[in-house]
């Protein structure tokens, strides 16, 4: 059975006001796919606080982003979020963020290109609407000037 | 609230015309948030794309995703795949994400200490 968790998080912070989830009961917004995936540029996104090699860590309530290189390798990525363990994802960074696999179907041509850089941020971000209208809008501006044709994003 | 996050950048990007696919592995906060479309893995937070050094499982769930990616036809759609974390154990359903789960945040010093060590592995 999956893990209900929003009564987790409700019992693991008590001790504060219950968290407001977002609720969108709406239907979402929808665009289609204007072809075969195979053919797609897709952009890959974790909210797994991925660094690459020097750039600096997120703090608490951080709505900024970090540019991955798309050759980036293992050495060069680092994980810094306090909302899940963090341990297999230091160890391989595919558990959330699978640019190798991406690199991998790009070669196979499962799909037609990986966009480069990928994009990481710290997904541990109590305002929505911090989310909403300071960093989605700044990661809309980067896949359309990358001409992105798919986004695949990640959480942690 | 990663599932959360997530779901609400792919609304924004998917109503500025790129279509959007998120991964979960928290099916309540993904439905509550209702991205255009997502693929559901039961595994614990922090392994949605799969197991660390186990490419094949991470390809086959990262495939599964492309995949999804053109077969989900309504807006909404929660694709739930079958993959198992352990067919012999499901404890990890009863404790992920539960009182001490979460280890403390470091102080300040100490994650100013890690990052000048990473940092400094980095420079020219």
């Amino acid at each position: 059975m999956p893990v209900q968790y929003i009564p987790r998080t409700r019992e693991l912070y008590s001790d504060f006001a219950p968290y407001r989830w977002v609720v969108n009961a709406d239907t979402p917004p929808w665009t289609p796919l204007a072809k075969p995936i195979s053919q797609c540029k897709v952009a890959l996104m974790s909210s797994g606080g991925i660094l690459y090699r020097d750039q600096p860590r997120f703090h608490r309530e951080d709505a900024s982003y970090r540019r991955i290189p798309k050759a980036a390798t293992q050495a060069e990525l680092d994980v810094w979020h306090f909302g899940y363990l963090t341990k297999d994802a230091k160890a391989d960074h595919n558990c959330v963020f699978p640019l190798a696999r991406m690199r991998e179907l790009e070669t196979e041509g499962m799909i037609g290109e990986l966009a480069d850089p990928a994009y990481s941020f710290m997904g541990g971000i109590y305002s929505g609407r911090k989310v909403r209208d300071e960093l989605a809008p700044k990661i809309v501006d980067e896949l359309k000037r990358a001409r992105v044709d798919a986004f695949y994003l990640v959480p942690a | 609230m990663c599932h959360q996050s997530v779901g609400l950048i792919a609304r924004v990007v998917e109503a500025a015309g790129i279509p959007t696919l998120c991964m979960t592995s928290a099916l309540d906060i993904t439905q509550s948030v209702n991205p255009p479309r997502a693929v559901f893995v039961n595994f614990p937070l922090g392994h949605q794309t799969g197991k660390p050094h186990e490419p094949e499982l991470q390809r086959r769930i990262v495939g599964d995703a492309m995949e999804a990616f053109q077969t989900i036809a309504e807006p909404g759609s929660i694709v739930q795949l079958a993959y198992v974390w352990d067919v012999n154990d499901r404890s990890w359903e009863d404790t992920d994400y539960t009182a001490g789960f979460l280890p403390e945040r470091p102080p300040k010093e100490d994650a100013d200490k890690a990052e000048a060590e990473r940092r400094g592995r980095f420079v020219q």
